[in-house]
């Protein structure tokens, strides 16, 4: 009885994120299929999405840009000392921020400020019957509400991924030159020897390809939040929603990187 | 009755969980005919419009509107078919972000290729027909509930629609913001029109709108009957619903022989 039991829940759970994993990818062609349609936008709906997604968000970048290019640069100049190679600080730094630190952080950032908001917005107008009421104006929420900020954060992420890497290479400067004594020369001659256009290549993949994780996923869980198994219905839904939209989208971006990475190294 | 029905709603079974809300329901919805479907709270009759909106699918039957299935067509009709319709929500579903204006110029913005000025005369006079002059550039949380359905009726009537929904229209407002929601309702209709379809408890007030009133009971809509009809039905799920809304009628016909 037990075993049935057990077995009746495993596959109801089977079952549901199936479900889920099937409606998110509809959804994905959706907006994608909107985002090609004719006629296409007006200006200000873009515009105002990157604002509110990419500008805004720019603070918070700066801030987490510098601070890790700064750590990045302590802890690069101690280990190095050991080997005797401080003059690789450089290279070490924007490595690590081109290819890796860059990417992942900015859409995590991205994630917490822009995606949770995304997410909260979708949902309550998505409760409060918004999102019914533009359907039946024959209005597309996929490319009334949705387009536009599929498109403001896949062209945002890369731009706030630049910001990221030449704030945590400044950062990294200050401590490493300027708190160190390590030569400026040697900081920025090391860089400019080991990092490749692929390095760069990498990072504008990655940060793309971010971009469209935060996006999608924080904008499904808001648009499907009337379908969730905990209840998606009122204040309490949005926000259990919102949270788990922020957490999957965390995951995913960590999880994608690794594939990512191995793919285009 | 009037010609040919412009919905049609036949034999529509819809369950949610395990809630069988709508137990094979039959519905007939006629040109420039005003339509309400009355019910105790939790019955199912938003769903009914939910479901002739295209909003929900039925488990099984068929929602026909000018003849077409709305579940067997693609998309793009059914947005064709959408053009048709306003809809007043229950809670008007404004958009909280836009102002009252940007409320009801929207589907003037993305439906039409007006320009601004026009717009701006088109909403003017909508707002003008709600009483609501003067409260273009207020959000919708600095409205009263009344004035918020009005903007939200309003912006149902903007695209002079054929067919208007009115979801629960009065519920939440005091017994003045109610008549003049009915006042607005009767201005407009003769101004425009447009056939309605009206969901509400607010009986026996709403009967002096109605061509035809419909009961709905435990999931099954009872036959559709001119509003004096309905209230001298024999049917005794109707005659149980009137006498506890409305107490006991006289019909001198019956009971005088």
């Amino acid at each position: 009885m037990f075993l049935l039991r057990l077995s009746e829940a495993l596959g109801d759970h089977f079952l549901y994120y199936v479900n889920q994993a099937g409606r998110m990818g509809i959804f994905l062609l959706r907006v994608v299929y909107n985002i090609l349609k004719l006629p296409y936008y007006k200006v200000s709906h873009i515009t105002k999405q990157i604002y509110v997604i990419g500008t805004l968000s720019i603070f918070v970048v700066f801030f987490t840009g510098a601070f890790t290019g700064m750590v990045l640069a302590l802890q690069g100049y101690n280990t190095l000392r050991k080997f005797g190679s401080e003059g690789l600080l450089g290279s070490a730094v924007a490595l690590s921020l081109i290819r890796e630190l860059g990417p992942v952080l900015t859409a995590l950032m991205v994630t917490g400020r822009a995606g949770s908001a995304i997410c909260a917005e979708i949902g309550i107008m998505r409760n409060s019957e918004q999102i019914d009421a533009l359907e039946c104006m024959a209005i597309d929420p996929h490319k009334y509400i949705l387009a536009p900020k599929f498109m403001a954060t896949v062209v945002s992420m890369p731009l706030l991924t630049a910001i990221f890497d030449v704030i945590g290479i400044l950062g990294g400067y200050v401590i490493g030159v300027g708190l160190m004594g390590l030569n400026e020369g040697a900081y920025f001659s090391s860089m400019y020897k080991d990092v490749e256009f692929n390095d760069v290549y990498m990072g504008i993949i990655k940060s793309l390809c971010f971009g469209l994780i935060v996006v999608w996923v924080c904008s499904a869980k808001g648009y499907f939040v009337h379908m969730e198994r905990k209840g998606g219905f009122g204040a309490e839904g949005v926000s259990r929603v919102t949270t788990s939209a922020v957490v999957l989208s965390s995951v995913a971006i960590l999880v994608f990187d690794y594939f990512i990475t191995s793919l285009l190294l | 009755m009037n010609g040919e029905p412009i919905i049609q709603l036949i034999e529509v079974h819809k369950t949610f969980g395990a809630q069988h809300v709508l137990k094979g329901i039959n519905l007939s919805i006629y040109q420039g005919k005003t339509t309400v479907i009355v019910g105790e709270s939790g019955q199912g009759k938003s769903s009914v419009i939910k479901h002739i909106l295209g909003l929900v699918k039925p488990d099984s039957g068929k929602v026909l509107v000018y003849g077409k299935d709305i579940n067997q067509i693609s998309k793009k009709d059914l947005k064709e078919i959408r053009t048709n319709f306003g809809v007043l929500f229950q809670n008007a579903a404004l958009f909280d972000s836009m102002t009252v204006f940007e409320n009801v110029a929207l589907p003037l913005r993305e439906r039409t290729k007006k320009k601004e000025e026009e717009i701006r005369v088109i909403v003017d006079e909508k707002l003008k027909m709600m009483d609501l002059e003067g409260s273009n550039d207020k959000y919708p949380a600095q409205l009263s509930g009344g004035m918020r359905k009005r903007v939200g009726l309003a912006r149902a009537l903007v695209l002079n629609p054929k067919i208007v929904f009115f979801d629960e229209p009065t519920t939440g407002l005091d017994v003045a913001k109610s008549n003049d929601m009915y006042r607005v309702f009767f201005r407009t209709q003769s101004a425009l029109g447009y056939t309605a379809v009206i969901v509400s408890h607010d009986v026996p007030k709403i009967f002096k709108l109605a061509d035809y009133v419909t009961l709905m009971y435990q999931g099954v809509l009872q036959e559709s009957l001119p509003p004096e009809d309905f209230q001298t039905s024999p049917n005794p799920v109707i005659r149980d619903f009137v006498e506890k809304t409305m107490g006991r009628i006289y019909d001198s016909e019956k009971v005088e022989g």
